[in-house]
Protein backbone atom coordinates (compact mmCIF):
# COMPACT_ATOMS: atom_id res chain seq x y z
CA UNK A 1 0.00 0.00 0.00
CA UNK A 2 1.30 3.27 -1.04
CA UNK A 3 0.69 6.12 1.21
CA UNK A 4 -0.37 9.95 0.34
CA UNK A 5 0.33 12.60 2.55
CA UNK A 6 0.88 10.22 5.34
CA UNK A 7 -2.28 9.03 4.91
CA UNK A 8 -3.27 5.52 3.04
CA UNK A 9 -5.33 5.27 -0.14
CA UNK A 10 -7.31 2.86 -1.74
CA UNK A 11 -4.76 0.26 -3.79
CA UNK A 12 -7.33 0.77 -6.97
CA UNK A 13 -7.38 4.67 -6.49
CA UNK A 14 -3.30 4.08 -5.99
CA UNK A 15 -2.88 1.78 -9.32
CA UNK A 16 -5.23 4.33 -11.20
CA UNK A 17 -3.89 7.59 -9.89
CA UNK A 18 -0.09 5.96 -11.08
CA UNK A 19 -1.69 5.25 -15.14
CA UNK A 20 -2.87 9.05 -14.90
CA UNK A 21 1.16 9.98 -13.74
CA UNK A 22 2.48 8.47 -16.83
CA UNK A 23 0.20 9.82 -18.89
CA UNK A 24 0.85 13.68 -17.37
CA UNK A 25 3.03 15.38 -19.83
CA UNK A 26 6.24 16.43 -18.33
CA UNK A 27 6.78 20.26 -16.46
CA UNK A 28 9.09 21.06 -20.06
CA UNK A 29 8.05 24.93 -20.15
CA UNK A 30 7.85 26.76 -16.92
CA UNK A 31 7.53 30.64 -16.06
CA UNK A 32 10.09 32.33 -12.85
CA UNK A 33 8.50 32.78 -9.90
CA UNK A 34 7.66 36.39 -8.87
CA UNK A 35 8.07 37.95 -5.32
CA UNK A 36 4.08 39.07 -5.45
CA UNK A 37 4.01 42.30 -3.67
CA UNK A 38 2.37 41.56 -0.26
CA UNK A 39 6.05 39.75 0.05
CA UNK A 40 7.96 42.85 -0.14
CA UNK A 41 5.85 45.55 1.78
CA UNK A 42 4.33 45.56 5.89
CA UNK A 43 0.62 44.73 6.10
CA UNK A 44 -1.82 45.89 8.01
CA UNK A 45 -2.39 45.40 12.13
CA UNK A 46 -5.15 42.82 13.38
CA UNK A 47 -8.19 44.26 13.84
CA UNK A 48 -10.10 43.66 17.28
CA UNK A 49 -12.05 40.76 15.88
CA UNK A 50 -10.80 38.80 13.24
CA UNK A 51 -13.02 38.28 10.23
CA UNK A 52 -12.51 36.22 7.04
CA UNK A 53 -10.72 37.30 3.68
CA UNK A 54 -12.77 39.74 1.78
CA UNK A 55 -11.37 37.26 -1.32
CA UNK A 56 -13.90 34.61 0.71
CA UNK A 57 -17.33 36.90 0.41
CA UNK A 58 -19.08 34.12 -0.92
CA UNK A 59 -18.94 32.13 1.51
CA UNK A 60 -22.43 33.20 3.42
CA UNK A 61 -25.27 32.07 4.69
CA UNK A 62 -28.16 31.42 2.13
CA UNK A 63 -31.75 33.35 3.85
CA UNK A 64 -34.63 32.40 3.57
CA UNK A 65 -37.86 34.43 5.11
CA UNK A 66 -40.74 32.29 5.10
CA UNK A 67 -43.72 34.59 5.68
CA UNK A 68 -41.62 36.98 3.51
CA UNK A 69 -43.37 40.55 4.77
CA UNK A 70 -46.00 38.79 6.72
CA UNK A 71 -43.32 37.98 8.98
CA UNK A 72 -39.62 38.54 8.56
CA UNK A 73 -38.86 37.08 11.75
CA UNK A 74 -39.94 33.51 11.13
CA UNK A 75 -36.69 32.42 8.63
CA UNK A 76 -33.95 30.42 8.11
CA UNK A 77 -30.29 31.00 7.02
CA UNK A 78 -28.62 27.98 5.97
CA UNK A 79 -24.70 26.67 6.74
CA UNK A 80 -23.34 26.98 3.03
CA UNK A 81 -21.61 23.34 3.77
CA UNK A 82 -20.30 23.13 0.54
CA UNK A 83 -18.09 25.70 1.24
CA UNK A 84 -16.67 24.20 4.42
CA UNK A 85 -14.27 21.60 5.57
CA UNK A 86 -13.56 19.58 8.78
CA UNK A 87 -16.65 19.35 11.34
CA UNK A 88 -17.12 22.67 13.42
CA UNK A 89 -19.00 25.45 12.00
CA UNK A 90 -17.93 28.95 12.31
CA UNK A 91 -20.48 30.85 14.79
CA UNK A 92 -21.47 33.23 12.13
CA UNK A 93 -21.96 30.56 9.53
CA UNK A 94 -24.49 28.28 12.11
CA UNK A 95 -27.83 27.76 10.85
CA UNK A 96 -30.33 30.14 12.51
CA UNK A 97 -33.85 29.34 12.39
CA UNK A 98 -36.07 31.55 14.54
CA UNK A 99 -40.12 31.70 14.65
CA UNK A 100 -40.49 35.25 16.26
CA UNK A 101 -37.33 37.02 14.97
CA UNK A 102 -34.13 37.17 17.17
CA UNK A 103 -34.85 39.00 20.55
CA UNK A 104 -32.17 42.11 21.41
CA UNK A 105 -31.76 40.56 25.47
CA UNK A 106 -30.02 42.86 27.85
CA UNK A 107 -27.98 39.74 29.54
CA UNK A 108 -28.27 42.01 32.98
CA UNK A 109 -31.56 41.60 32.94
CA UNK A 110 -32.43 38.15 32.07
CA UNK A 111 -33.24 35.09 34.05
CA UNK A 112 -33.57 31.92 34.25
CA UNK A 113 -36.66 30.50 36.18
CA UNK A 114 -36.83 26.95 37.37
CA UNK A 115 -39.97 25.63 38.71
CA UNK A 116 -42.97 23.81 38.45
CA UNK A 117 -42.57 20.07 40.80
CA UNK A 118 -39.90 21.00 42.41
CA UNK A 119 -39.29 21.94 46.23
CA UNK A 120 -38.42 25.36 45.35
CA UNK A 121 -38.80 27.86 42.59
CA UNK A 122 -35.91 29.41 41.66
CA UNK A 123 -34.29 31.76 39.49
CA UNK A 124 -30.71 32.51 38.04
CA UNK A 125 -29.17 35.13 36.39
CA UNK A 126 -26.57 35.29 34.52
CA UNK A 127 -23.76 36.18 36.40
CA UNK A 128 -24.78 33.55 38.83
CA UNK A 129 -25.10 30.90 35.95
CA UNK A 130 -21.37 31.72 34.50
CA UNK A 131 -20.34 30.83 38.15
CA UNK A 132 -21.32 27.46 38.05
CA UNK A 133 -19.44 24.23 37.05
CA UNK A 134 -19.26 23.73 33.14
CA UNK A 135 -19.23 21.04 30.76
CA UNK A 136 -18.21 21.52 26.84
CA UNK A 137 -19.54 19.33 24.34
CA UNK A 138 -19.17 19.90 20.71
CA UNK A 139 -22.24 18.51 18.96
CA UNK A 140 -24.71 18.89 15.91
CA UNK A 141 -27.46 20.79 16.03
CA UNK A 142 -29.98 19.58 13.01
CA UNK A 143 -33.26 21.51 12.34
CA UNK A 144 -36.08 18.98 12.10
CA UNK A 145 -37.35 20.89 9.10
CA UNK A 146 -33.30 19.94 7.14
CA UNK A 147 -33.38 18.58 3.95
CA UNK A 148 -37.15 19.53 3.26
CA UNK A 149 -36.38 19.64 -0.08
CA UNK A 150 -34.87 16.78 -0.20
CA UNK A 151 -38.46 15.45 0.74
CA UNK A 152 -40.18 16.45 -2.32
CA UNK A 153 -41.14 14.59 -4.99
CA UNK A 154 -38.66 15.96 -7.79
CA UNK A 155 -35.08 16.57 -7.09
CA UNK A 156 -33.61 20.14 -6.92
CA UNK A 157 -31.34 21.66 -8.63
CA UNK A 158 -29.34 23.71 -5.50
CA UNK A 159 -26.20 23.91 -3.87
CA UNK A 160 -25.48 21.43 -1.19
CA UNK A 161 -26.38 23.91 1.46
CA UNK A 162 -29.54 24.96 0.13
CA UNK A 163 -30.81 22.11 0.35
CA UNK A 164 -29.32 20.49 3.43
CA UNK A 165 -28.29 23.42 5.39
CA UNK A 166 -29.86 23.56 8.27
CA UNK A 167 -27.27 21.16 10.32
CA UNK A 168 -24.22 23.04 11.61
CA UNK A 169 -21.58 21.82 14.51
CA UNK A 170 -20.26 23.49 17.01
CA UNK A 171 -18.22 22.82 20.57
CA UNK A 172 -21.01 24.54 23.21
CA UNK A 173 -20.05 25.29 26.88
CA UNK A 174 -22.71 25.61 30.00
CA UNK A 175 -24.02 24.00 32.87
CA UNK A 176 -25.43 20.75 33.22
CA UNK A 177 -29.70 20.47 33.69
CA UNK A 178 -28.47 18.13 36.49
CA UNK A 179 -26.81 20.61 38.40
CA UNK A 180 -30.15 23.33 38.19
CA UNK A 181 -32.68 20.68 38.53
CA UNK A 182 -30.82 19.11 41.94
CA UNK A 183 -30.74 22.17 42.73
CA UNK A 184 -34.36 23.31 42.98
CA UNK A 185 -35.29 19.84 44.05
CA UNK A 186 -37.40 17.74 41.72
CA UNK A 187 -40.05 15.65 42.87
CA UNK A 188 -40.73 12.26 42.44
CA UNK A 189 -43.52 12.61 39.53
CA UNK A 190 -41.72 14.85 37.68
CA UNK A 191 -41.46 13.63 34.34
CA UNK A 192 -40.86 15.72 31.65
CA UNK A 193 -39.86 19.20 31.78
CA UNK A 194 -41.21 22.34 29.91
CA UNK A 195 -38.63 24.62 28.57
CA UNK A 196 -39.43 28.14 26.82
CA UNK A 197 -37.67 30.79 25.15
CA UNK A 198 -38.24 34.44 25.86
CA UNK A 199 -38.49 35.45 22.35
CA UNK A 200 -41.99 37.01 20.94
CA UNK A 201 -43.33 33.65 20.15
CA UNK A 202 -42.34 31.99 23.74
CA UNK A 203 -40.92 28.66 21.73
CA UNK A 204 -41.83 26.24 24.29
CA UNK A 205 -41.10 22.02 24.12
CA UNK A 206 -41.30 19.25 26.14
CA UNK A 207 -38.09 16.95 27.17
CA UNK A 208 -38.18 13.69 29.16
CA UNK A 209 -36.55 14.73 32.28
CA UNK A 210 -34.40 11.30 31.71
CA UNK A 211 -32.83 13.18 28.97
CA UNK A 212 -32.23 16.01 30.52
CA UNK A 213 -30.39 14.49 33.52
CA UNK A 214 -28.57 12.52 31.19
CA UNK A 215 -27.09 15.03 29.21
CA UNK A 216 -28.51 18.29 28.35
CA UNK A 217 -27.30 21.52 29.59
CA UNK A 218 -27.60 25.41 29.52
CA UNK A 219 -25.22 27.20 27.13
CA UNK A 220 -23.53 30.22 27.61
CA UNK A 221 -20.53 29.81 25.19
CA UNK A 222 -20.34 28.50 21.47
CA UNK A 223 -16.94 27.69 20.37
CA UNK A 224 -15.47 29.53 23.38
CA UNK A 225 -17.22 32.78 22.93
CA UNK A 226 -20.47 34.20 24.70
CA UNK A 227 -23.47 32.87 22.16
CA UNK A 228 -24.36 35.39 19.65
CA UNK A 229 -27.95 36.60 19.30
CA UNK A 230 -28.97 34.59 16.66
CA UNK A 231 -28.16 31.39 18.23
CA UNK A 232 -29.81 32.52 21.83
CA UNK A 233 -27.66 34.97 23.52
CA UNK A 234 -27.33 34.48 26.76
CA UNK A 235 -29.06 30.80 26.98
CA UNK A 236 -29.70 28.20 25.16
CA UNK A 237 -30.65 24.84 26.06
CA UNK A 238 -28.42 22.35 24.08
CA UNK A 239 -30.03 18.66 23.99
CA UNK A 240 -27.21 16.73 22.18
CA UNK A 241 -28.71 14.63 19.37
CA UNK A 242 -32.21 15.38 19.73
CA UNK A 243 -34.17 18.08 17.16
CA UNK A 244 -33.15 21.60 16.37
CA UNK A 245 -36.03 22.66 17.84
CA UNK A 246 -35.82 21.44 21.47
CA UNK A 247 -32.19 23.32 21.56
CA UNK A 248 -34.95 26.37 22.71
CA UNK A 249 -32.77 29.56 22.37
CA UNK A 250 -33.23 32.71 24.15
CA UNK A 251 -33.92 30.17 27.15
CA UNK A 252 -35.83 31.81 30.44
CA UNK A 253 -37.99 29.03 31.98
CA UNK A 254 -37.60 25.40 32.73
CA UNK A 255 -40.94 24.00 34.33
CA UNK A 256 -40.93 20.51 35.80
CA UNK A 257 -44.29 18.51 34.96
CA UNK A 258 -45.82 15.23 35.42
CA UNK A 259 -46.42 14.52 31.32
CA UNK A 260 -45.88 16.02 28.55
CA UNK A 261 -47.38 19.87 27.30
CA UNK A 262 -48.57 19.28 23.81
CA UNK A 263 -47.49 22.40 22.70
CA UNK A 264 -48.06 23.76 19.11
CA UNK A 265 -44.63 23.39 17.77
CA UNK A 266 -44.36 19.67 18.85
CA UNK A 267 -48.18 18.29 17.80
CA UNK A 268 -48.88 20.74 14.30
CA UNK A 269 -45.10 21.08 13.91
CA UNK A 270 -42.26 18.83 14.84
CA UNK A 271 -44.26 15.47 14.39
CA UNK A 272 -43.90 12.97 11.56
CA UNK A 273 -47.25 12.09 8.84
CA UNK A 274 -47.07 8.58 7.93
CA UNK A 275 -48.91 7.66 5.09
CA UNK A 276 -51.86 6.24 6.88
CA UNK A 277 -52.49 9.53 8.53
CA UNK A 278 -51.08 8.78 11.93
CA UNK A 279 -48.44 11.07 13.39
CA UNK A 280 -45.71 10.53 15.48
CA UNK A 281 -45.06 13.20 18.07
CA UNK A 282 -41.99 13.31 19.94
CA UNK A 283 -39.49 11.77 17.03
CA UNK A 284 -36.68 13.52 19.40
CA UNK A 285 -33.44 11.84 18.19
CA UNK A 286 -32.13 13.15 14.88
CA UNK A 287 -32.03 9.83 12.13
CA UNK A 288 -28.76 8.87 11.27
CA UNK A 289 -27.47 10.60 7.73
CA UNK A 290 -24.76 11.47 5.68
CA UNK A 291 -24.04 13.50 2.59
CA UNK A 292 -21.25 13.80 0.45
CA UNK A 293 -20.32 17.35 -0.01
CA UNK A 294 -17.35 16.73 -2.65
CA UNK A 295 -18.65 17.18 -4.90
CA UNK A 296 -22.26 18.54 -4.97
CA UNK A 297 -24.35 20.24 -7.10
CA UNK A 298 -22.73 23.28 -8.88
CA UNK A 299 -19.48 21.60 -8.91
CA UNK A 300 -17.69 20.60 -11.96
CA UNK A 301 -15.21 17.51 -12.50
CA UNK A 302 -12.09 16.84 -14.48
CA UNK A 303 -11.39 13.48 -15.18
CA UNK A 304 -8.81 11.44 -12.34
CA UNK A 305 -8.66 11.84 -9.02
CA UNK A 306 -11.33 12.71 -6.52
CA UNK A 307 -10.97 13.77 -2.79
CA UNK A 308 -14.57 12.85 -2.56
CA UNK A 309 -15.52 13.38 1.26
CA UNK A 310 -18.71 14.23 3.50
CA UNK A 311 -20.47 14.29 6.51
CA UNK A 312 -22.44 11.79 8.76
CA UNK A 313 -24.13 12.12 11.97
CA UNK A 314 -26.93 10.33 14.16
CA UNK A 315 -29.03 10.94 16.92
CA UNK A 316 -28.92 7.63 17.88
CA UNK A 317 -26.03 5.96 19.09
CA UNK A 318 -22.59 6.85 17.17
CA UNK A 319 -21.45 6.07 13.20
CA UNK A 320 -20.40 2.75 12.59
CA UNK A 321 -19.55 3.34 9.00
CA UNK A 322 -19.86 5.24 5.90
CA UNK A 323 -20.49 3.39 2.52
CA UNK A 324 -19.90 5.24 -0.81
CA UNK A 325 -21.07 3.87 -3.98
CA UNK A 326 -20.04 5.83 -7.45
CA UNK A 327 -22.30 3.56 -9.68
CA UNK A 328 -26.05 4.43 -8.19
CA UNK A 329 -25.64 1.80 -4.80
CA UNK A 330 -24.95 -1.46 -7.26
CA UNK A 331 -21.51 -1.45 -5.11
CA UNK A 332 -20.64 0.10 -2.22
CA UNK A 333 -16.52 0.68 -0.46
CA UNK A 334 -16.44 1.74 3.02
CA UNK A 335 -15.14 5.28 3.09
CA UNK A 336 -12.15 6.05 6.08
CA UNK A 337 -13.26 8.04 9.09
CA UNK A 338 -11.27 11.07 9.34
CA UNK A 339 -10.62 11.60 13.14
CA UNK A 340 -12.54 10.95 16.40
CA UNK A 341 -15.97 8.84 16.12
CA UNK A 342 -17.66 10.56 19.35
CA UNK A 343 -21.31 10.21 20.18
CA UNK A 344 -23.11 13.60 18.70
CA UNK A 345 -20.19 14.62 16.79
CA UNK A 346 -20.30 14.62 13.29
CA UNK A 347 -17.05 13.01 11.57
CA UNK A 348 -15.89 14.17 8.44
CA UNK A 349 -15.94 10.95 6.00
CA UNK A 350 -13.53 10.36 2.92
CA UNK A 351 -13.15 8.23 0.07
CA UNK A 352 -10.37 8.40 -2.95
CA UNK A 353 -11.88 7.72 -6.24
CA UNK A 354 -10.70 8.07 -9.95
CA UNK A 355 -13.18 9.19 -12.11
CA UNK A 356 -12.84 7.87 -15.57
CA UNK A 357 -15.03 10.16 -17.16
CA UNK A 358 -17.84 8.40 -17.34
CA UNK A 359 -21.27 9.25 -16.25
CA UNK A 360 -21.63 7.63 -12.81
CA UNK A 361 -23.90 7.97 -9.67
CA UNK A 362 -22.54 9.20 -6.43
CA UNK A 363 -23.85 8.56 -2.78
CA UNK A 364 -22.80 8.20 0.31
CA UNK A 365 -24.88 5.80 3.35
CA UNK A 366 -24.06 5.69 6.88
CA UNK A 367 -24.65 3.09 9.58
CA UNK A 368 -25.32 3.64 13.03
CA UNK A 369 -24.43 1.85 16.20
CA UNK A 370 -27.43 1.13 16.82
CA UNK A 371 -28.34 -0.85 13.63
CA UNK A 372 -30.25 2.21 11.92
CA UNK A 373 -29.12 2.28 8.40
CA UNK A 374 -29.51 5.41 5.60
CA UNK A 375 -32.57 4.93 3.55
CA UNK A 376 -32.95 5.37 -0.14
CA UNK A 377 -34.99 7.94 -0.73
CA UNK A 378 -37.64 5.90 -2.42
CA UNK A 379 -37.35 4.09 1.26
CA UNK A 380 -37.89 7.23 2.79
CA UNK A 381 -40.46 8.48 0.94
CA UNK A 382 -43.00 5.42 1.39
CA UNK A 383 -42.73 5.25 4.94
CA UNK A 384 -43.47 8.63 4.88
CA UNK A 385 -46.47 10.92 4.09
CA UNK A 386 -45.92 13.02 0.58
CA UNK A 387 -46.48 16.29 2.73
CA UNK A 388 -44.23 15.27 5.05
CA UNK A 389 -41.12 17.58 5.35
CA UNK A 390 -39.57 16.48 8.82
CA UNK A 391 -36.46 14.51 9.28
CA UNK A 392 -35.33 13.75 5.94
CA UNK A 393 -32.44 11.46 6.41
CA UNK A 394 -32.82 9.57 2.52
CA UNK A 395 -29.80 9.04 1.17
CA UNK A 396 -28.63 11.99 -1.65
CA UNK A 397 -27.32 11.06 -4.99
CA UNK A 398 -25.20 13.00 -7.11
CA UNK A 399 -25.33 12.25 -10.80
CA UNK A 400 -21.84 12.94 -12.93
CA UNK A 401 -22.33 13.37 -16.60
CA UNK A 402 -19.61 13.28 -19.54
CA UNK A 403 -18.96 16.86 -19.02
CA UNK A 404 -18.67 16.79 -15.32
CA UNK A 405 -22.00 18.31 -14.39
CA UNK A 406 -22.61 17.43 -10.85
CA UNK A 407 -27.11 17.08 -10.57
CA UNK A 408 -29.12 16.26 -7.58
CA UNK A 409 -30.89 13.17 -8.57
CA UNK A 410 -33.10 10.52 -7.10
CA UNK A 411 -32.14 6.82 -7.51
CA UNK B 1 10.78 6.05 59.63
CA UNK B 2 7.22 4.77 61.07
CA UNK B 3 6.57 8.42 61.84
CA UNK B 4 6.52 9.43 58.28
CA UNK B 5 4.95 6.84 57.35
CA UNK B 6 2.16 7.22 59.40
CA UNK B 7 2.34 11.03 58.47
CA UNK B 8 2.26 10.29 54.90
CA UNK B 9 -1.13 7.70 55.66
CA UNK B 10 -2.88 10.95 57.09
CA UNK B 11 -1.99 12.73 54.51
CA UNK B 12 -3.47 10.59 52.13
CA UNK B 13 -6.20 9.97 53.81
CA UNK B 14 -7.16 13.70 54.34
CA UNK B 15 -6.35 14.23 50.88
CA UNK B 16 -9.05 11.49 49.61
CA UNK B 17 -11.91 12.61 52.34
CA UNK B 18 -11.20 16.43 51.11
CA UNK B 19 -11.16 15.17 47.62
CA UNK B 20 -14.55 13.41 48.25
CA UNK B 21 -15.64 16.02 49.55
CA UNK B 22 -15.32 18.50 47.34
CA UNK B 23 -16.51 16.19 44.68
CA UNK B 24 -20.03 16.44 46.49
CA UNK B 25 -20.08 20.24 46.35
CA UNK B 26 -19.16 19.97 42.98
CA UNK B 27 -21.87 17.73 42.20
CA UNK B 28 -24.48 19.80 43.76
CA UNK B 29 -23.16 23.14 41.97
CA UNK B 30 -22.59 26.68 43.89
CA UNK B 31 -26.23 27.01 45.02
CA UNK B 32 -26.42 30.28 43.41
CA UNK B 33 -30.07 30.22 42.61
CA UNK B 34 -32.47 32.57 44.31
CA UNK B 35 -35.62 31.13 45.80
CA UNK B 36 -38.74 33.29 44.75
CA UNK B 37 -42.23 32.90 45.67
CA UNK B 38 -44.14 30.18 43.45
CA UNK B 39 -46.75 33.52 42.95
CA UNK B 40 -44.15 35.84 41.68
CA UNK B 41 -43.59 33.46 38.62
CA UNK B 42 -47.16 34.15 37.32
CA UNK B 43 -46.62 36.29 34.89
CA UNK B 44 -43.93 33.77 33.05
CA UNK B 45 -46.29 30.72 34.39
CA UNK B 46 -47.57 30.34 30.66
CA UNK B 47 -48.00 26.68 29.57
CA UNK B 48 -51.56 24.62 29.55
CA UNK B 49 -51.64 20.99 30.17
CA UNK B 50 -53.98 18.99 28.04
CA UNK B 51 -56.40 18.57 31.15
CA UNK B 52 -56.52 22.11 31.86
CA UNK B 53 -53.74 23.07 34.52
CA UNK B 54 -52.80 27.18 33.93
CA UNK B 55 -56.02 27.58 31.87
CA UNK B 56 -56.83 30.85 33.49
CA UNK B 57 -60.34 32.79 34.38
CA UNK B 58 -63.01 34.67 32.08
CA UNK B 59 -64.71 33.00 29.39
CA UNK B 60 -65.82 33.50 25.88
CA UNK B 61 -67.63 32.12 22.35
CA UNK B 62 -67.42 32.13 18.90
CA UNK B 63 -70.10 34.33 18.46
CA UNK B 64 -68.03 37.12 20.57
CA UNK B 65 -65.00 35.36 19.07
CA UNK B 66 -65.75 36.33 15.63
CA UNK B 67 -64.47 40.23 15.97
CA UNK B 68 -61.55 39.23 18.32
CA UNK B 69 -60.84 37.10 14.85
CA UNK B 70 -61.74 39.79 12.12
CA UNK B 71 -59.71 42.74 14.54
CA UNK B 72 -56.33 40.36 15.01
CA UNK B 73 -56.15 37.04 12.83
CA UNK B 74 -58.14 37.80 9.59
CA UNK B 75 -55.32 39.49 7.64
CA UNK B 76 -52.73 36.68 7.91
CA UNK B 77 -55.22 33.78 8.49
CA UNK B 78 -58.08 34.48 5.85
CA UNK B 79 -61.55 35.44 5.91
CA UNK B 80 -62.84 32.28 7.21
CA UNK B 81 -59.18 30.64 8.79
CA UNK B 82 -58.48 29.56 5.14
CA UNK B 83 -56.59 30.74 2.16
CA UNK B 84 -54.77 33.65 3.98
CA UNK B 85 -50.53 34.11 4.12
CA UNK B 86 -50.41 32.56 7.54
CA UNK B 87 -50.81 28.64 8.51
CA UNK B 88 -54.43 27.71 7.70
CA UNK B 89 -56.40 27.33 10.71
CA UNK B 90 -59.98 25.67 9.33
CA UNK B 91 -60.83 22.38 7.30
CA UNK B 92 -59.37 19.72 6.14
CA UNK B 93 -60.87 17.06 8.79
CA UNK B 94 -60.86 13.30 7.67
CA UNK B 95 -57.65 14.62 4.67
CA UNK B 96 -54.54 12.94 6.70
CA UNK B 97 -54.93 9.76 5.40
CA UNK B 98 -55.17 11.23 2.01
CA UNK B 99 -52.44 12.26 -0.32
CA UNK B 100 -53.38 15.87 -0.24
CA UNK B 101 -53.53 16.07 3.82
CA UNK B 102 -54.40 19.61 5.52
CA UNK B 103 -52.86 19.77 8.36
CA UNK B 104 -55.12 22.80 9.97
CA UNK B 105 -55.97 22.65 13.75
CA UNK B 106 -59.53 21.44 13.16
CA UNK B 107 -57.88 18.25 11.37
CA UNK B 108 -54.52 18.16 13.33
CA UNK B 109 -54.11 19.46 16.28
CA UNK B 110 -55.18 17.28 19.21
CA UNK B 111 -55.59 19.07 21.87
CA UNK B 112 -57.80 22.49 22.37
CA UNK B 113 -55.88 23.52 25.22
CA UNK B 114 -52.46 23.98 22.73
CA UNK B 115 -54.83 26.72 20.61
CA UNK B 116 -55.47 28.54 23.88
CA UNK B 117 -51.69 28.41 24.98
CA UNK B 118 -50.66 29.20 21.52
CA UNK B 119 -52.31 31.93 20.75
CA UNK B 120 -51.66 33.56 24.25
CA UNK B 121 -47.73 33.25 24.11
CA UNK B 122 -47.50 33.67 20.32
CA UNK B 123 -50.45 35.71 18.72
CA UNK B 124 -51.37 38.34 17.67
CA UNK B 125 -48.18 38.08 15.32
CA UNK B 126 -46.17 41.16 16.53
CA UNK B 127 -48.47 41.78 19.71
CA UNK B 128 -48.31 38.95 21.72
CA UNK B 129 -49.57 38.80 25.31
CA UNK B 130 -52.31 42.16 24.14
CA UNK B 131 -55.21 39.94 24.39
CA UNK B 132 -57.39 39.32 27.39
CA UNK B 133 -58.39 35.84 28.69
CA UNK B 134 -61.94 36.92 27.49
CA UNK B 135 -60.63 37.53 23.95
CA UNK B 136 -58.68 34.52 24.02
CA UNK B 137 -61.31 32.38 25.17
CA UNK B 138 -63.80 34.19 22.39
CA UNK B 139 -60.86 33.37 19.52
CA UNK B 140 -60.38 29.90 20.27
CA UNK B 141 -63.98 29.24 20.38
CA UNK B 142 -64.35 30.76 16.82
CA UNK B 143 -61.81 28.48 15.58
CA UNK B 144 -62.78 25.53 16.86
CA UNK B 145 -66.55 26.63 15.96
CA UNK B 146 -65.43 27.22 12.54
CA UNK B 147 -64.08 23.83 12.21
CA UNK B 148 -67.72 22.74 13.33
CA UNK B 149 -65.92 21.21 16.47
CA UNK B 150 -68.38 23.12 18.72
CA UNK B 151 -71.39 24.98 18.64
CA UNK B 152 -70.99 28.84 17.88
CA UNK B 153 -72.47 29.88 21.70
CA UNK B 154 -71.23 27.48 22.97
CA UNK B 155 -68.51 28.77 26.26
CA UNK B 156 -65.25 28.22 26.56
CA UNK B 157 -63.74 28.39 29.60
CA UNK B 158 -61.27 26.71 31.95
CA UNK B 159 -63.76 23.95 32.34
CA UNK B 160 -64.98 23.48 29.31
CA UNK B 161 -62.13 23.94 26.83
CA UNK B 162 -60.36 20.49 28.30
CA UNK B 163 -63.31 19.16 27.24
CA UNK B 164 -63.58 19.59 23.69
CA UNK B 165 -62.95 16.34 21.45
CA UNK B 166 -60.46 16.96 18.62
CA UNK B 167 -61.31 15.19 15.91
CA UNK B 168 -57.43 14.06 15.66
CA UNK B 169 -57.31 13.24 18.91
CA UNK B 170 -56.32 9.71 19.08
CA UNK B 171 -54.17 10.62 15.31
CA UNK B 172 -50.49 10.73 17.18
CA UNK B 173 -48.17 7.90 18.00
CA UNK B 174 -45.41 7.43 20.26
CA UNK B 175 -42.02 5.47 20.22
CA UNK B 176 -40.38 6.05 24.30
CA UNK B 177 -38.15 3.25 23.19
CA UNK B 178 -36.37 5.97 20.83
CA UNK B 179 -35.24 8.02 23.95
CA UNK B 180 -33.43 5.74 25.29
Amino acid sequence: MNKMGGWRIGRRAVLAAGVSALAMPFAARSEPLAVPRWSREPGTSPGPYGQPSPRENGTVRALMPLFGDVAPGISTANTPLERLEGVITPNGLHFARSHGGVPDIDPAAHRLLVHGKTTRTLTFDMEALARYPMVTRACFIECSGNSFQHSLSQPRQLELGLVHGLISTAEWTGVPLSVLLEEAGLENDAQWLLVEGADAVAMSRSLPVAKALKDSFVALYQNGERLRPEQGYPLRLIVPGWQGNLHIKWLRRIKAVDGPTHTRDETSRYSLLRPDGKAQEFPLPMPVKSLIVKPSYGQILKPGYQAVSGLAWTGTGLIDRVEVSADGGKTWDKARLDGQVREYLPVRFRWDWVWDGRPAVLQARAVDTKGHVQPSHAQWKAENHPTQRFHCNAIQSWSLDSDGIVENVFV
Amino acid sequence: MASSKMFSFKAALWAVLSLAWLGTAWADGPGLGVAIDPKDASAWDLDISPAGAGLPAGHGSAREGASVYAEFCQSCHGKSGQSGKADELVGGVGTLATRDAERTVGSFWPYATSVFDYIRRAMPWGRPGTLSDDQLYAVTAWILAENRIIASDDDMNALTLPKVEMPNRNGFFVKPEDWR
